[in-house]
């Protein structure tokens, strides 16, 4: 059997340059079902990438990525109209959920919600509405659903964008940095979903500087810089004892919150407490 | 009001052709436009080239080079076309033209993430922007496309020159043999006035119409 065969992603020897800067350089990812992958590593080192290569956002230059047993070949200067199927169809099963958020602005959320299903999955609107109520009631906004993304806060517009990515019935959702561009005060709604989203057996890939829910949440900690994966391993132990100098100087700023907004105040407070003192010479 | 009473049957018939040309002009050049923004932002070197092409040669010569043009010159290679025709021809190229810029400029301001955000729900192309980059484009292009229709009304008054029987000609016609010209000028002035308050009034509340999910 294919090693990766039956996991939602599967990518092997990841590939892809912009121009003459060689973003990824080789990246291996097996993510198992149920599993959450938080990926983390400084800025510009091919996180946002990576996981853009997995629903063929981004092309990938050479490699193999398999979503769900789907695989299109990487590289290839054929653009079939096969190929561009098989996209799609990797698409509606790896939901993606933006550090922007990309609501559509011209739908209330309820709109949002139902518009994959009904658009691309042709549920009728009835059905996708029931859905799309018991969605927005799960990410706790019942009550917002004809609300345009414009009255809502940052913190409920990424909700209303993962109730619009669950409503793809995904069988993996990724996430870029689902926090970061939000309010520091706002994080704690959107990870409690995705806390939420994690416990109901939701395999998922996030990119996020969050250390308090990668300790809480993730089964798996990836850390990245310069294109590859440099180490890997449970949150325990990369947190307690990371391995390179690289991941330990990185843990030390996202601790200080000096390069990441996003680190927030609980966030840093979290994880001085939890960073190793041998961490802190050098 | 003698002369009123007088012009009153040919002027409602010329308001009947002005509002002929100028709406079906206006959605002529309104398919025109939209294939040339789609071809100029999504097609090949060919198909770009020639977008590029048309729009520059259409928006930089003026309307009434391109009216006799069509209507006196096309008849050297054959093809005969009876003056409203011929005027609707001209009238929807000119159009096209800036539309299609209009169009253009609206599509590119819809957000890239916008695009992602429907493609990554597993849409293709042709849905992606109908269903989330038209909209958001439609709403940033209608100002400069409602001013376009109201330039193009008044264009229509050109028509007169190839023989049309529109509201500028019966004016003129009127006015050569009562020697009124200042009242029938005055008055068909008036009606174009008219309809372009009108069509800024439709404009307006479409305006606002999509502004209300915002
Ligand atoms: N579309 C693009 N064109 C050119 N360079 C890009 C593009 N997207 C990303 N990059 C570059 O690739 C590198 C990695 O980017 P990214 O994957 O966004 O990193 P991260 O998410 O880890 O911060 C950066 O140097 C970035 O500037
Ligand atoms: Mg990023």
């Amino acid at each position: 059997m294919d090693h990766g065969a039956d996991c939602p992603v599967s990518v092997a020897g990841l590939h892809k340059r912009f121009g003459a800067l060689e973003v990824l350089k080789g990246i291996d990812l097996d993510v198992q079902r149920g599993e959450v992958v938080v990926i983390m590593g400084p800025s510009g080192s091919g996180k946002t990438t990576l996981i853009r290569c997995i629903n063929f956002l981004e092309e990938p230059d050479a490699g193999r990525v398999r979503v769900c047993g789907m695989e299109v070949p990487c590289g290839g200067k054929t653009k079939t109209r096969a190929r561009a199927r098989h996209i799609r169809e990797i698409r509606t099963r790896a939901a993606m959920v933006f550090q922007h958020f990309n609501l559509f602005p011209h739908m209330t959320a309820l709109g949002n919600v139902i518009e994959g299903p009904v658009s691309v999955r042709g549920m009728p609107k009835a059905q996708a509405e029931a859905l799309g109520e018991r969605l927005l009631a799960r990410v706790g906004l019942a009550d917002k659903r004809d609300e345009y993304p414009s009255r809502l806060s940052g913190g409920q517009k990424q909700r209303v964008a993962i109730a619009r990515a669950l409503a793809m019935e995904p069988e993996v959702v990724l996430f870029d940095e689902p926090t970061s561009s939000l309010d520091p005060e706002l994080h704690e709604e959107v990870l409690q979903t995705m806390r939420e989203l994690a416990g109901e057996g939701m395999t998922m890939v996030v990119v996020t500087h969050e250390v308090g829910f990668a300790q809480d949440v993730a089964d798996r900690i990836v850390f990245m810089a310069g294109g590859v994966v440099l180490e890997e391993g449970p949150p325990a132990e990369f947190f307690a004892n990371p391995k390179h100098d690289r991941a330990r100087s990185f843990l030390r700023l996202v601790a200080r919150g000096s390069t990441y907004a996003d680190a927030g105040a609980n966030g840093a407070a979290r994880t001085d407490a939890l960073l190793p003192a041998d961490g802190r010479q050098e | 009001m003698d002369l009123l009473a007088r012009a009153f049957p040919l002027l409602i018939d010329a308001l009947g052709m002005t509002l002929f040309l100028g709406i079906t002009s206006f959605l002529i050049g309104s398919v025109i436009g939209m294939t040339v923004a789609l071809a100029r932002l999504f097609g090949g070197p060919v198909l770009r080239a020639i977008a590029i092409g048309y729009v520059s040669i259409w928006r930089g010569t003026p309307l009434l080079i391109q009216l006799l043009l069509v209507y006196f010159g096309l008849p050297q290679f054959g093809i005969i076309l009876q003056p409203v025709p011929a005027s609707i021809i001209a009238l929807s190229l000119h159009a096209g033209a800036y539309l299609a810029e209009n169009f253009r400029a609206g599509i590119l301001s819809v957000d890239k993430g916008q695009w992602e955000a429907a493609y990554s729900l597993g849409m293709p192309f042709p849905r992606a922007f109908r269903r989330v980059a038209f909209p958001q484009a439609a709403r940033v292009a209608i100002p400069p496309v409602g001013s376009r229709f109201i330039a193009l009304m008044k264009d229509t008054s050109l028509a007169s020159v190839v023989t049309v029987v529109e509201l500028t000609a019966v004016a003129e016609s009127i006015g050569s043999s009562t020697f009124r010209y200042l009242e029938m000028f005055a008055i068909v002035a008036m009606i174009y006035w008219a309809i372009n308050s009108l069509l800024s009034l439709g404009q307006e509340v479409l305006e606002r119409r999509l502004a209300r999910a915002y």
